[in-house]
């Protein structure tokens, strides 16, 4: 059994074809056509696009309901963000990718706890609170 | 030329620290001194200080650690002093002096004692454990030890050159702001953080991607070893918390440097933020610290009660529910500070829902006891201290987690006791388990029984002496970090700490006895088998101390506790020599100096940072700019061990150990 | 292109050979070390780590010579565990030993894989930490100490610009993947250049930007906010600068070097790392500058 270490990143890699884990941003399907990775690409590209010109003419608009378009923007936003992270980033919900995905899913996690724990905190505080400069003020 | 630096910053005033220095640095010289005069300097510079190998970071690691907590107790005792001293009077430490001393006891302690240990006992044994023969980023390893090691070296610098932050171990704005604190101390600890808080994320990262993408074969995620989930849930708080510490303390930076508003009075900043994040990244570094030894009680748990960890999937699902939960209490470090019934309420609940798994711990550690026949080692003995300790310390945290008794108890020396309990008890206490339980695996010798059991009884009841007045103090009403105090009650209990913190001095004094004695006789101490604990998990498979490569023929894992289940087969084969396998060359990858000489530039960055010199530090950061060219361009980055080289190494093992499994035969 | 023999040898064990440098020498502009340290190290993965492929994974139970401490040869079944009243929820069963086979085979992940993860672990981190950046700059919006806020001082239009030159590079940079990944240097080179002026693009817009403000007096030091909105969006931005100085020297490395299996995997950490950026764009033009204009 002798092992050089070509030898094994060969086999490794022929195995990693065959589908046990994949490398995140890596095309689960390997050896496809560089015409199917580019139409791929171009399909999120599209949707992008598509999305970022909503986002700004939303922002711009006094067409809807003027409460509801920070909402429309944060979901245009969410919704961008996933179109990145399926095309360009290539993240599927296949079982060689779970690691990944978790992790993500890990992450998305931890940063929601924080935005939403630090406003909510905060908001709290400020409520019950008088602001530094005021404190300030009054210890004069 | 040398921006705020001058003459003035040495403070020649002061005779403490600068005796504290000088000895410190005759202890230095005379070290490097004896290394040079006896040749040692090339090895420790082959082997260890260039050495990527997981088994030698984790020993730096740990004795980093442990020469910092000595740093660390100095101060420890200096406090205890003061305050048994200070009762109506002025006491021997200025208040300026005390307050450094306070926080610089309380950063060494969390970031360069708790840290580096159980970052080091997990560089060391997770590996070993998996079955594999060293971390995924060996070199990214050895560059986050030596970036830790800057950020302690910064810290003790500010001994001796300038001053240390009076601002409590969290440096609070707006107090740690340019306006209130326009001295360096600050900015050391800023810069010693951020430094050490990269090699820590680094560290994370790099056994993050260890545990889940590299194993022995066989070894499915439900057939690792406690430790090893462990050390994944707290590597993945590692990531997740260290980039808030980082983004918190760059915009701190950015006040000091820049005059930015993020945290001051002014100009619409909020120090409240600041409280807010620092939390948010500080309540999971509890957990970073203390999930690591809840994993190395299970293994000495199991181990010395001859016995499978009981519940271990129960424990699976507490470690992973602790992980989650971690980041989802940390307003509790700040009830009083202004937040609503409502924000309380909730983050006061879910840091009682987190005792819960906790719980859970302690039980399977107490059912893994019971019906086993219980060897009480030293390791075991730790344990065993720490389940009680860590249980009232655990206690008074919940209570310390209902918001209205928060608010009586709040930065009171009752809080002050409870951290102190979980961290000594907790995390303190499994460090000090795992260094005695791995040392073997380690060196290839046991430390001293005796002096270790002497030093064990010392640090408990030093403990109980030392923390359990501040408890009563702090119910009287005694604040944290008081440099003098004159109420008459309270003196008699802080005398009784001052003793106690003498009774841990004496157990100190025994472990480095047990350290030198055990070094003295460790032929007598040797162990030959490589499972001197008759171990459960694969550390113990190979000879002490393991060679480079850790397993000549990666061990194939068939179940839970995969060295258990070997020799429980072993003992049933007639046979008693096993069958050789097929040995093929290993290759290894080469020592660097890279972390070494990237931490060098780092140190004179930090340092020219905080005082102000820039072309100093723009020098060291194109100098260490260029040593990343340089490494890049290494084209042989890998030795090879023939063949023949491992199956030497291993035959000797195997042979040892055939006769280990003969003797297991015969005794049947 | 073809690698000399050492090289060839070299790429599957690829202990850190040039492409760190560019890793290197981005991670420089960060406020701290960490990208560089980390990107650098990221190119030295263990061989060790390797050894996993060396034992071919067997269902579950591997091959026996390799199976050091199992003295019997002849591939007898191991016992059962040890019967344990109190070894509650220990596995052994037969569902374990099905996990075991898929686990045992993803042992031997390959090197793309490992270096892949673990830059995708350090992304999150990074990404944690823009979080900590967006948590503070939404607390501190509304700080303007009297001072403008974002309606006044943002325009839209070169934001839109921007946007645009970050996704059209994004897609560019893609395309650079895909010609790497089938060996075509025109589409590589010319799909990094296009990735590079577009880059260097926006970082000019933003730069110009900055320069505006603080000209008009309104720096990070005038208010709450507005330290909050440099350092959010000033934290993004030298990230691309990072990203930029990165991405020439794959393209050196890759022209030096030609296709060597650890200069792939530096590509795509590279493409991870840009494509991330975008994404943490998406937030910023929505959260700073879309929401942050209408307030």
């Amino acid at each position: 059994m002798s092992i050089t270490a070509h030898g094994q990143e060969h086999a490794a890699d022929l195995h990693d074809r065959r589908g046990g884990d994949t490398a995140p941003g890596d095309e689960p399907k390997g050896g496809s056509e560089i015409a199917d990775g580019v139409r791929s690409y171009l399909v999120g590209f599209g949707l992008a696009v598509l999305l970022t010109c909503v986002s700004f003419f939303v922002a711009g608009t006094s067409l809807v309901w003027q409460p509801s378009i920070p909402v429309a923007l944060f979901v245009l936003a969410v919704a961008q963000m996933g179109v990145h992270l399926v095309f360009f980033l290539h993240l599927n919900t296949g079982a060689d990718a779970v690691n990944n995905v978790m992790a993500l899913a890990f992450g998305v996690l931890i940063v929601i706890l924080l935005i939403a724990g630090s406003l909510w905190i905060m908001s709290n505080l400020n409520h019950n609170m008088l602001r530094m400069d005021q404190i300030m003020q009054m210890q004069r | 030329m040398l921006g705020k630096l001058t003459w003035a910053a040495v403070p020649f005033d002061q005779p403490i620290p600068l005796i504290a220095a000088a000895a410190v640095g005759i202890i230095l010289l005379g070290v490097m001194g004896w290394i040079v005069a006896k040749g040692h300097l090339p090895y420790l510079w082959r082997e260890w200080i260039t050495s990527v190998d997981h088994k030698r970071i984790g020993i730096m690691y740990c004795l980093l650690a442990a020469v910092m907590l000595l740093r660390g107790f100095a101060d420890a005792l200096m406090m205890r002093s003061q305050q048994a001293l200070a009762y109506n009077a002025p006491g021997y430490l200025p208040p300026d002096h005390y307050n450094q001393i306070f926080s610089a006891h309380g950063t060494l302690m969390i970031f360069f004692v708790s840290m580096p240990f159980v970052i080091g006992l997990m560089n060391f044994a997770m590996p070993l454990q998996l079955g594999i023969r060293d971390v995924a980023f060996p070199t990214l390893n050895s560059v986050s030890f030596w970036l830790t090691a800057t950020g302690a070296l910064l810290v003790n610098i500010s001994l001796v050159v300038g001053e240390f932050a009076r601002t409590g171990w969290l440096p609070y704005p707006p107090l740690s702001e340019m306006t209130y604190s326009p001295g360096v101390g600050v900015d050391y600890y800023l810069w010693a953080l951020q430094i050490s808080g990269v090699g820590t994320l680094m560290s994370g990262v790099n056994l993050v991607t260890t545990i889940l993408k590299i194993h022995a074969p066989g070894m499915t995620y439900l057939r690792m070893p406690m430790f090893c989930w462990t050390s994944l849930a707290s590597n993945l708080l590692i990531v997740a918390a260290f980039p808030i510490l980082t983004a918190t303390l760059a915009m701190l930076m950015l006040d000091r440097y820049l005059g930015f508003h993020f945290f001051t009075n002014e100009a619409g900043g909020n120090p409240m933020m600041f409280m807010n994040l620092i939390w948010a990244w500080g309540h999971p570094e509890v957990y970073i610290l203390v999930l690591p030894v809840f994993g190395v009680f299970s293994e000495v748990v199991s181990t010395f009660s001859q016995k499978p960890l009981f519940g271990y999937r129960s424990m699976v699902l507490a470690t992973m529910v602790i992980f989650v939960l971690a980041f989802s209490v940390w307003l509790h470090h700040f009830f009083t500070m202004g937040a609503g019934g409502d924000v309380n309420a909730i983050f006061g609940i879910l840091s009682m829902i987190i005792a819960v798994p906790t719980g859970v711990k302690v039980f399977n550690w107490l059912f893994t006891m019971y019906g086993g026949r219980v060897i009480f080692d030293t390791p075991m003995m730790w344990a065993v201290g720490f389940m009680v300790t860590f249980v009232i310390g655990g206690m008074t945290g919940v209570l310390l987690a209902v918001p209205p008794a928060d608010f009586v108890l709040h930065n009171s020396l009752f809080l002050v006791a409870h951290f102190h309990n979980v961290v000594i008890g907790g995390v303190l206490f499994g460090a000090f388990a795992g260094y005695t339980y791995w040392f073997p695996k380690a060196f290839g010798f046991r430390l001293d029984e005796r002096l270790g059991k002497a030093a064990f009884w010392c640090w408990l009841v030093g403990f109980y002496v030392a923390f359990m007045p501040l408890y009563i103090v702090g119910l009287q009403g005694m604040t944290r970090r008081m440099q003098h105090y004159d109420v008459a009650a309270w003196r008699p209990w802080l005398l009784l700490a001052a003793v106690g913190a003498l009774v841990i001095l004496a157990g100190i004094v025994l472990q480095v006895a047990q350290l030198v004695v055990s070094i003295r006789n460790r032929e007598s101490l040797r162990d030959v088998t490589g499972d001197p604990w008759n171990g459960r998990s694969l550390e113990w498979a190979t000879s002490s101390p393991p060679p480079d490569f850790n397993f000549a023929v990666l061990p194939v894992v068939t179940g839970e506790e995969a060295y258990w289940s070997m020799k429980e087969r072993a003992r049933e084969q007639v046979q008693a020599k096993q069958e050789e396998p097929a040995y093929a060359e290993i290759e290894m990858p080469r020592n660097s100096p890279t972390g070494f000489i990237c931490a060098f530039f780092a140190t004179i960055f930090g340092f020219a940072m905080i005082w102000y010199i820039w072309w100093m530090a723009i020098a060291a950061l194109v100098c260490s700019f260029a040593t990343f060219v340089v490494f890049a361009w290494r084209n042989r980055t890998e030795y090879v061990i023939t063949a023949e080289e491992v199956a030497r190494i291993d035959r000797a093992h195997r042979a040892v150990q055939d006769r280990a499994y003969a003797a297991m035969q015969a005794a049947q | 292109m073809t690698p000399p023999p050492d090289q060839a040898r070299n790429g599957a064990g690829p202990h850190g050979a040039v492409p760190g440098q560019a890793r290197a020498r981005g991670g420089w502009w960060k406020p701290l070390l960490g990208l560089s340290v980390l990107a650098t190290a990221m190119l030295a993965p263990s061989s060790r780590a390797r050894g996993g492929i060396a034992v071919p994974a067997g269902p579950g139970l591997g091959d026996a010579t390799a199976d050091r401490p199992r003295p019997d040869a002849g591939g007898r079944t191991p016992p059962p565990h040890r019967p344990d009243q109190y070894h509650l929820g220990h596995g052994g069963s037969g569902q374990d030993r099905q996990e075991n086979t898929e686990h045992a085979e993803k042992s031997a992940a390959s090197l793309r894989i490992v270096v892949g993860y673990g830059f995708w672990i350090f992304l999150l981190s990074d990404i944690i930490m823009f979080a900590a950046f967006f948590a503070t700059f939404a607390v501190l919006s509304g700080q303007t100490a009297g001072g403008p806020g974002g309606r006044e001082l943002f325009d839209l239009r070169n934001v839109a610009i921007e946007t645009a030159l970050l996704l059209m590079s994004s897609f560019t940079c893609g395309i650079a993947s895909l010609g790497v990944e089938a060996r075509r240097g025109a589409w590589f080179y010319g799909a990094m250049a296009a990735t590079f002026v577009l880059g260097a693009g926006f970082i000019g817009l933003e730069i110009l930007e900055f320069t505006n403000l603080v000209a008009d007096g309104n720096g990070p030091q005038r208010s709450a906010f507005l330290s909050a909105f440099f350092t959010l969006v000033g934290c993004h931005g030298l990230h691309v600068t990072a990203g930029l100085l990165w991405l020439l020297t794959m393209m050196a490395q890759v022209f030096a070097k030609g296709y060597r299996d650890d200069i792939l995997r530096r590509v795509l950490c590279f493409s991870l790392f840009w494509h991330a950026l975008d994404i943490v764009w998406v937030g910023v033009f929505t959260v700073v500058y879309l929401i942050g204009s209408g307030i």
